[in-house]
């Protein structure tokens, strides 16, 4: 039997961590702009915040490489900024313009950068997690060294494609980890009323793959949980499933009107806030003027990025000539 | 008569009949605590307790759970969020609910509704905002309606629960705050029976769901250059009320169709080829066709308002029949 080759280092390195600090404050940021543009009436749609959660998208991405394959949800912007998305396309994406990722015909929920990795948000729910077993797929048979990781949260995690993919992922040993983003909640709904077991990892079992829970407010544990996962998948050993245990801070979207979710919950989580942890220990590592610098560039860089993005031009409309269904019709277009 | 928002209108008709029939059951997500996306159950839970439920993120089993649960005896009121969620209930209801109400003959009954709906203009995106009417309308054995009133939106949801075969109600996510008048004796609406919305002699708008609201915009403009619209809402889109499009087509000889589906395949091609094959004698002049443009629904709103028909579209359809 040849040896496995030794694991990769699983910790980030001080700087790394500087760097995922800046990219939850850079997606903090952007949420509160988005906040304060859908109050302004600026936006269209319903728009998803992940306020809260920051650490599972940026500690997750943070620990893989730039050619593995991401898939996300309707509240993917961490994993956008956490894949190395700029924030003046994504805001010019979500606020409908021209220079967005997608030309303005995404929104904020399906914005995809294959050259990026970040295939795609997800509106419907469960279809991040068989389209990253998928993307595993192709890896495997092509032979190619990259690996695929699904974020997706515990109202995914009761869908049947989820299970499903979970059974092929384990059984082809597919180079994929299943992030499972618990929130508590899914929509309006609370975890309890959606599953009865409250620990969603111990599904992992049931698949014959290690499942974990942790932290998913420390952005050093997001990280160190994923590439355990990353290097066993990158292995040939097959998939694993991280349940990172966070909360959602803000409502479902900016239509949710809210009043489900009780103040000791917030209050209790609010004083775990992903950012809070990550500063308190960067700071003694680093000094806080230093901390307080990235810090500060984050939000100037967001704030210019929204200002730029507001300025960009609506997109004229264009037919998509490989959706239509007549032949010769889209000649000469 | 009271004037009731067409989703209040929706919520009196399932009051209505969970009140009258022990076994109408009300399941779907975020249906109960919260009283729906679309606060089209608001109350029902307080109301009638464990007989209206919140359920995981499950559309495929729901949907067959509905089917089952209704083959003996429950009468289930599903809630699908998004029409755009509706193919994931689609092997319940073409390959399961269709074929045992005829393969089992009259053994069974299948009194289950689906209720879910669609259309776009909301800058709700690609997965949020079609109307795959299409979809359903396609299954023999289903019955299909697309309520636009709240008059109707009670009616037709009564039928459609008391009704013993299997329905699904489409509503609109752009009709939901609408508000009329509503009789306090409004009772079921017969299903497949189409309403004259507006009386016109020169052109028929056959139109389905918020599409009539947009023909009879369109009607107004056309009114202003002397022409006399008529506007035809479907209501039930199976099974289809030809005599009515027939009886109209007959008097304006020249028609319209229109539906927010895709055109391809779609729904509103179903109407055309309709009054092809009953009142081809009738016609003037070829049938327009306006539907939603043959590609997703883009987010920007330069974008949306270019891939889905308004009033504007339809006037030029209208006055293309009449050239
Ligand atoms: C197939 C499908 N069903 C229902 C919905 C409506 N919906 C959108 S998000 C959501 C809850 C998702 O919960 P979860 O997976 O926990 O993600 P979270 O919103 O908490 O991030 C629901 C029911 C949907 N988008 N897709």
């Amino acid at each position: 039997m040849t040896p496995k080759p030794a694991l990769p280092h699983n910790s980030p390195s001080i700087d790394e961590h500087l760097e995922m600090h800046r990219r939850m404050v850079v997606t903090r940021e952007l949420e509160r702009q988005l906040g304060a543009l859908h109050k302004a009436g600026v936006t269209r749609g319903p728009i998803h915040r992940c306020d809260g959660q920051e650490a599972v998208g940026v500690g997750a991405t943070g620990a893989l490489e730039d050619r593995d394959c991401v898939t996300t949800t309707h509240r993917g912007h961490a994993v956008y900024i956490g894949k190395g998305l700029a924030p003046r396309r994504i805001l010019a994406e979500i606020l409908g313009r021209e220079t967005g990722y997608n030309g303005g015909r995404a929104g904020h929920m399906l914005i995809g950068s294959p050259v990026h990795g970040m295939m795609g948000g997800n509106a419907i729910v469960g279809a991040s997690i068989p389209a990253a077993t998928g993307m595993a797929l192709s890896a495997q048979v092509l032979g190619e060294d990259r690996i695929a990781l699904a974020t997706f949260g515990d109202g995914a995690a009761q869908t049947g494609i989820c299970h499903e993919s979970m059974n092929i992922a384990a059984l082809w040993k597919l180079p994929v980890v299943f992030l499972l983003e618990h929130n508590e909640y899914g929509l309006t709904a609370h975890a309890s009323t959606q599953s009865s077991v409250a620990d969603l990892y111990i599904r992992a079992a049931g698949h014959g793959m290690p499942g974990e829970q942790i932290d998913g407010n420390d952005v050093v544990a997001v990280f160190q949980a994923v590439a355990r996962a990353a290097a066993r998948a990158r292995r040939g050993d097959g998939p694993s499933l991280i349940e990172a245990r966070t909360y959602r801070m803000e409502g479902f979207s900016t239509s949710d009107v809210g009043g489900y979710q009780s103040d000791e919950d917030l209050a209790r989580w609010r004083a775990r806030d992903p950012i809070t942890l990550s500063r308190a220990v960067l700071v003694e590592a680093l000094g806080e003027d230093r901390v307080m610098d990235v810090e500060r560039a984050a939000a100037e860089t967001v704030a210019a990025a929204a200002e730029a993005a507001q300025a960009d031009p609506p997109p004229h409309f264009v037919p998509h000539a490989p959706s239509d269904p007549r032949a010769f019709a889209t000649e000469g277009r | 008569m009271a004037i009731m928002r067409y989703a209040e209108a929706l919520n009196a008709a399932l009051r209505e009949a969970m009140t009258a029939d022990p076994s109408v059951f009300l399941f779907g997500e975020d249906v109960a605590d919260y009283g729906g996306v679309f606060k089209v159950s608001r109350g029902l839970r307080e109301a009638f307790g464990d007989r209206v439920r919140d359920t995981p993120i499950s559309e495929q089993t729901l949907a067959a759970m509905a089917v089952s649960a209704s083959m003996t005896g429950l009468r289930p009121v599903l809630e699908i969020m998004y029409a755009d969620f509706m193919p994931l209930t689609l092997d319940a209801l073409v390959n399961q609910a269709s074929v045992y109400g005829y393969v089992w003959g009259d053994e069974i009954t299948l009194p289950f509704v689906i209720r879910t709906q669609g259309g776009g203009g909301l800058g709700t995106g690609a997965q949020h905002a079609k109307s795959l009417d299409s979809f359903v309308a396609h299954i023999p054995g289903l019955k299909v309606v697309a309520p636009v009133t709240p008059a109707d939106a009670k009616g037709l949801l009564l039928a459609a629960i008391q009704d013993p075969h299997p329905v699904i109600v489409l509503e609109h996510k752009r009709l939901y705050n609408t508000r009329a008048e509503v009789p306090d004796d409004q009772g079921p609406v017969p299903l497949g029976r189409a309403r004259v919305a507006r009386d016109g002699s020169d052109v028929s708008l056959i139109a389905t769901s918020r599409m009539v609201v947009e023909a009879e915009a369109a009607a107004d403009r056309l009114a202003e250059s002397g022409i006399s619209a008529e506007v035809l809402d479907l209501r039930t889109l199976r099974p289809l009320d030809v005599e009515a499009i027939v009886r109209s087509v007959a008097k304006t000889r020249h028609a319209v169709v229109i539906n927010e589906d895709w055109g391809f395949c779609g729904y509103a091609a179903e109407l055309s080829a309709t009054i092809m094959e009953h009142a081809f004698d009738d016609l003037d002049a070829p049938v327009e066709r306006v539907a939603t443009r043959d590609m997703p629904i883009p987010f920007a709103e330069s974008l949306e308002t270019a891939v889905i028909p308004d009033a504007d579209v339809i006037t030029a359809a209208a006055l293309r029949a009449l050239a």
